[in-house]
């Protein structure tokens, strides 16, 4: 088995791949192989990936060595980027060019895609391997990967519980040594809740600061695209990577793209951290309240000033989202008929045009996509519109004034990311609405659009908790901050789940 | 407020969705609690807010109108559950009493 005899090359950050493969103590080939080796050893229980292809991460492998190679050779060590061989994992919302892409759908079950998405190219030219692509919950709707058509991901660090979801499968590769690094999206925590469940760290940009060219669209006003990694310093390098203007996504912002990495060890120094008071009301675990409250005290030894703040709406943030998330994603699924790529059923005598789309969409969607259609298909309704969907637009702005005030008072608002850790597959509530209250501290960021992280904090009951750390918009660098802070204060950036007999 | 089975079935006509009997019980019951709980934003005075659909100031982002390549034919047909030569194939859209044969 390659790797120290302390750590293997599956478990380790991103940047310590990377410095190991500039002095070439290390290959691209050797860290894929082992990856690899990882994948066949623990995926028949994690069951993270819907797509692994063995063969193209093995040849983007050894052109990365070749590059490295060169470089070493020509003496520019800064000529290797960081990203440059190191094995990472696509959401199967995430178009890649060649591989399929199903959205862990029926309807898009043999869906090949002809073009990469944005973020895709971006990492194929920095020269990271594509290992292929990662379970979610169908067209990312829900919150634990059990509406995936395909199979359950499990949770590396106890595998009777789920990972979160929907970007469930990226975060618990990333815990479970089965990628270094993972691009996964957030409509409304889709990266936030299950990094908090699975102990690494998520990021949801701000809306427009990376390009959702080629990411199939839920809902488009609060849709973003972001990494999954295991400490704070990765999460910065895969940002730098993947944000900034795409001509393709008329949604992103021209914002200059600092160096996020430069903000890794800034420190907190005389930062001013906010607490909604709302935030720490009743409804969240006693677990996850005392990690929060350790975090607390950690960020103010290390110099930050905590002060409170209030969003006085935000108990309505959960029911806005649902209504702009479903009202959105009625008219994205609309594009979903089984005619130009899809399910087609089987058996169609006598159908016409619009019997074969009902079919189509009828038998191509799981139940919880057809709830949200039908739910957002009321709202937009003629006789509902005003009172439900603009009700919610209106709404919608003054919860975004709410935490732009808050904002103005302090330069970040931390809370715990889920009211939970991760619960087991035996307890997920059969009620819908019990499940869409996961989501209670996480949507109002995207219906804001401002940037979240989630960064592990500590342990209840044996799992990781997370912290959530939302900024101003495109203040990317504070939540980088404060996150490496709260990192080194809880040492959870060492933290590997024991899933296949790894040791913690 | 309660959804009847009518309501449900009217909205899945719209959406396109065929639903089959216990889909459409379940869809209503669920669609009722979920439409209670929105209902929670009947509390909020907005009446003079403007509606935000968008968190980005930006208004009409245009690209300069250049010719670029696109996908071929048989690259956007790749994925199409039917076809017919160069078309995606479906049923006869237009009456027979009206085109003849298909």
């Amino acid at each position: 088995m390659s790797g120290s005899a302390e750590t293997r090359l599956c478990h380790m950050t991103l940047h310590e791949l990377h410095d190991m493969l500039v002095q070439g103590q290390v290959s691209s080939k050797e860290i894929t192989s082992d990856v690899l080796a990882r994948i066949d050893e623990v995926e028949a229980s994690v069951g993270a990936y819907v797509t692994v292809d063995r063969e193209a991460a093995l040849k983007s492998a050894d052109a990365a060595d070749a590059m490295i190679g060169g470089a070493r050779r020509d003496g520019d060590a800064g000529g290797i980027g960081a990203l440059l061989g190191i094995p990472v994992v696509l959401k199967d919302n995430v178009c890649t060019c060649g591989m399929r892409t199903t959205c862990c759908s029926k309807m898009l079950e043999g869906f090949v895609p002809a073009y990469d998405a944005a973020v895709t190219a971006r990492l194929r030219e920095a020269g990271a391997v594509i290992m292929g692509k990662a379970n979610m919950d169908e067209f990312a709707m829900g919150s634990t990967t059990q509406t995936s058509v395909f199979h359950v991901t499990r949770n590396p660090w106890d595998l009777e519980r789920v990972p979160g979801g929907s970007s469930g499968g990226c975060a618990a590769a990333v815990a479970a040594g089965e990628a270094a690094a993972s691009i996964g999206t957030d409509t409304g925590g889709s990266i936030r809740q299950p990094a908090s469940f699975c102990g690494v760290v998520g990021l949801k940009p701000t809306y427009g600061r990376v390009s959702r060219y080629g990411v199939a669209a839920f809902a488009s006003s609060l849709d973003t695209v972001g990494p999954i990694t295991r400490d704070v310093r990765d999460c910065a390098v895969m940002l730098s990577a993947v944000a900034g203007r795409d001509e393709r996504d008329s949604t992103s912002a021209p914002d200059a793209v600092p160096d996020y990495v430069e903000y890794v060890d800034r420190g907190v120094q005389g930062l001013k951290v906010g607490i909604p008071e709302e935030f720490f009301g009743p409804g969240m675990s006693e677990g996850v309240r005392a990690a929060v409250e350790r975090a607390l005290r950690a960020l103010e030894g290390a110099g930050a000033n905590i002060v409170e703040v209030s969003l006085p709406l935000v108990e309505h943030a959960l029911a806005v989202y649902y209504l702009v998330a479903t009202a959105e994603a009625s008219s994205n699924m609309a594009r979903l008929d089984g005619i130009r790529y899809g399910y087609r059923p089987e058996g169609r005598g006598g159908m016409d045009v619009a019997d074969l789309m009902s079919a189509s969409r009828g038998q191509g969607f799981g139940m919880e996509v057809k709830r949200r259609i039908m739910l957002g298909t009321f709202v937009l309704s003629s006789g509902n519109f005003d009172a439900f969907f603009g009700r919610a637009l209106r709404s919608r702005r003054l919860l975004a004034e709410d935490v732009q005030r808050a904002l103005a008072e302090c330069d970040c608002l931390v809370s715990p990311t889920a009211p939970t850790v991760a619960f087991r597959f035996d307890e997920e509530p059969d009620d819908p609405l019990a499940l869409y209250l996961q989501d209670i501290y996480t949507t109002l960021a995207n219906l804001a659009g401002v940037p979240a992280m989630s960064v592990p904090c500590g342990f209840s009951d044996e799992m990781p908790v997370g912290l959530q750390i939302m900024g101003r918009m495109f203040d990317e660098a504070t939540l980088i901050r404060v996150g490496r802070a709260v990192e080194l204060t809880s040492g959870m950036g060492a933290a590997r789940p024991k899933v296949g007999g790894c040791a913690k | 407020m309660s959804l009847s089975r009518e309501e449900t079935s009217r909205l899945a006509d719209l959406a396109r969705l065929s639903l089959n009997d216990e889909e459409l019980a379940r869809i209503a019951h669920d669609l009722t609690e979920i439409i209670d709980y929105m209902e929670k934003l009947a509390g909020i005075d907005r009446a003079h807010v403007r509606p935000m659909s968008h968190v980005l100031g930006t208004v009409n982002v245009y690209r300069d109108d250049r010719a670029e390549p696109s996908l071929s034919q048989e690259e956007a047909l790749a994925n199409a559950p039917d076809r017919q030569g160069q078309f995606f194939r479906v049923p006869r859209i237009i009456d027979a009493g009206e085109a003849g044969e298909a």
